[in-house]
């Protein structure tokens, strides 16, 4: 089965209180790209995805799958083509994880024998060890739960994955860890997905698109998360996307053009007049690399540059791969106050000061605005 | 003499183990009428109990009028019963059915209801029909309790069928009401101890039920 694309067309949906939830929506879920949809408590997230798999029906408008409207097909066939993953993981309690997982392959009809086969590699790909295939979800910790519930919705590799909250019920720290993973797990399998969030930094972490609907079930804005840091449609999405929106922008600046000084990169044998020169250009420290040139630490220019006495180097930043958050987070990290750029391999290339950082954020700023501009 | 060697002797007396009105007869006789009573209760209280904890309709309804049935004392529903169809085996069985249905139906509707709402959620998310979800997702989740409201009508059953013999039908009853009639007090101690023994074994056979049926992921999570 090969990705789909889901489209709104005029999508209104009133419960039978009256309360309109979802506002004539008008929205393309593209093939192979994860869609988030945000936005406040009660905006309307749950209800439009429940209506992708007929969970709810649109009381006005209709919903595309490959063009095909959703309702031409019988609701039960129509789900099992859609993974659907909820916060709370909604594992069968009385089923072990395996038999979990090979629910909707089952249901399809495949053989007990093989769905199970096919279930054990839906948990390695989700990372978790083939063993806990015997558990029961009782003797899972939440972060297992939710990475069940993923790979049960992954089982009978459906085109589309509906996903409301899957990572919401877990402590931060697991979350990143599942967010990452999912993320690498969507790069081998390019579903198309709906990804429904009220945690902005998760949507941006994760969206292709992002859709921000606003109370009374409006959509807003739709745009890439880039586009929609650094132009918001208007005032309510501004502040929904919160008060460090210019910083979250570097997220998606490219760190090539950051310039380089490789003058405080020295290592042991190094003459102490240049120690001493570097100190008299009001450089308090340099950088110590080792003979293979990955980074020792930070060694003060008035003493020797001994590995005991260096001052760790705690994060730095690859030009080819990180953005200028990675870099600026780096400098501010270091107690020289400088970056530390390393290659592919680890292999230090220079440093740069904060000053060289916030340039190349202003140059690239005013890139891409050229680029949009242009377009 | 002592009351325990009297009911002693009174059991282990060959006498009584064989022939018509002997212990063997009167047991069978008691256990038809429990396992006829139980089982019919059960083919109306299961579906109805299933349906209503699925669907969550008539539930206010249901759970008040058995509370009520609870209520009522069961040889006055036999009276009742008497009275309208005559002697026979239908009034007792009327009577027991009326015993076993409220513990059934309230116990499975419980149980049903009280399975956690995302599992019937995400069993529908993923493509399940209403009658998959009802017996894939919600019975097994619910089998703990569903199998408490059998043992408990079970028991209920076994320990009131002696009252079979109050409109001269069998079963241990009679060893009960016989022996009070002639004064002979092993002969009533004898079948009640019999009646209790029986309804002890029925308690063994759905722990039992309980231990081979119900998955240990579910069993696990209700202790
Ligand atoms: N069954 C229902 N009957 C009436 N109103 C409902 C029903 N379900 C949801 N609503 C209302 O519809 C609106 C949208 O609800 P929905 O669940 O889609 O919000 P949401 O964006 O998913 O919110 P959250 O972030 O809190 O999950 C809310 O105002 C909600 O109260
Ligand atoms: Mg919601």
């Amino acid at each position: 089965m090969w990705p789909a694309m889901i489209t709104f067309e005029h999508v209104t949906k009133r419960y039978p209180d009256g309360t309109v939830a979802v506002e004539d929506l008008d929205l393309v879920c593209p093939t192979g790209q994860i869609t988030v949809f945000v936005g406040p408590s009660g905006c309307g997230k749950t209800t439009s995805l429940r209506m992708i798999n007929r969970l709810l029906e649109p009381t006005e408008g209709r919903i595309l799958v490959d063009g095909n409207d959703v309702r031409e097909r019988d609701a039960s066939v129509l789900r099992r083509d859609m993974g659907y993953v909820i916060q709370q993981a909604g594992l069968f309690p009385h089923r072990t994880v395996l038999d979990n997982v090979a629910t909707v392959p089952m249901l399809l009809g495949v053989s007990r024998k093989e769905a199970r086969r096919s279930a054990a590699e839906q948990l390695e790909r989700v990372g978790l060890v083939p063993e806990l295939g015997k558990r029961y979800p009782y003797q899972l910790s939440g972060g297992q739960q939710q990475r069940v519930g993923v790979a049960r919705a992954l089982a009978a590799d459906p085109p589309i994955m509906l996903m409301d909250e899957p990572f919401s019920a877990v402590d931060p720290v697991v979350r990143g860890d599942l967010q990452r993973e999912f993320l690498r797990l969507q790069d081998d399998i390019g579903k198309t997905i709906v990804f429904v969030t009220h945690d902005v930094d998760e949507a941006v972490k994760l969206g292709d698109q992002i859709a921000v609907f606003a109370t009374g079930g409006h959509l807003v804005q739709v745009d890439t998360p880039e586009r929609l840091l650094a132009a918001p449609a208007n005032e309510f999405v501004a502040d929904f996307l919160g008060g460090d929106r210019g910083i979250r922008r570097l997220t998606f600046l490219a760190s090539d053009r950051v310039g380089l000084d490789e003058s405080d990169v020295v290592d042991s044998t190094v003459a102490p007049g240049l120690l001493e020169a570097l100190g008299d250009a009001g450089r308090d420290w340099a950088l110590l690399v080792g003979a293979d040139r990955h980074a020792v630490g930070w060694v003060p220019t008035s003493g020797v540059p001994a590995a005991a006495a260096a001052r760790p180097v705690e994060r730095t930043f690859n030009p080819a791969a990180d953005s200028l958050r990675v870099a600026l987070d780096s400098a501010l990290l270091s107690p020289a106050g400088r970056a530390v750029a390393v290659d592919d391999d680890g292999r230090v290339l220079g440093t740069a000061a904060h000053a060289d950082i916030l340039r190349a954020v202003t140059d690239e700023v005013a890139r891409s605005q050229r680029v949009e501009a242009a377009s | 003499m002592n009351i325990l060697s009297g009911i002693f002797d009174w059991l282990t007396s060959a006498d009584n183990w064989s022939g018509a009105g002997g212990i063997p007869q009167r047991m069978l006789e008691h256990l038809t009428y429990s396992v006829v009573a139980l089982a019919l209760a059960a083919v109306i209280a299961l579906p109805l109990g299933l349906w209503i904890g699925h669907t969550g309709r008539l539930a206010f309804l249901v759970v008040n009028l058995s509370n009520a049935a609870r209520a009522l004392p069961t040889v006055g529903v036999l009276i009742l019963a008497v009275a309208l169809v005559g002697i026979g085996f239908t009034p007792v069985l009327l009577a027991l059915v009326a015993l076993a249905v409220p513990p059934i139906l309230v116990n499975t509707y419980e149980g049903v209801r009280s399975v956690d709402p995302t599992v019937p959620a995400a069993a529908k998310g993923m493509g399940m029909r209403g009658p998959q979800i009802l017996l894939r997702a919600e019975v097994p989740v619910a089998l703990p309790a569903i199998l408490l409201g059998l043992r408990t009508a079970a028991v209920q059953t076994i320990s009131t069928a002696t009252i079979a013999a109050l409109v001269s039908l069998g079963g241990l009853g009679r060893f009960v009401f016989d022996g009070l009639a002639r004064s002979e007090y092993d002969q009533v101690a004898g079948g009640a101890v019999l009646v209790a023994a029986l309804a002890i074994a029925a308690e063994g056979l759905f722990t039992l039920l309980m231990i081979t049926l119900v998955s240990p992921g579910v069993r696990r999570r209700s202790t």
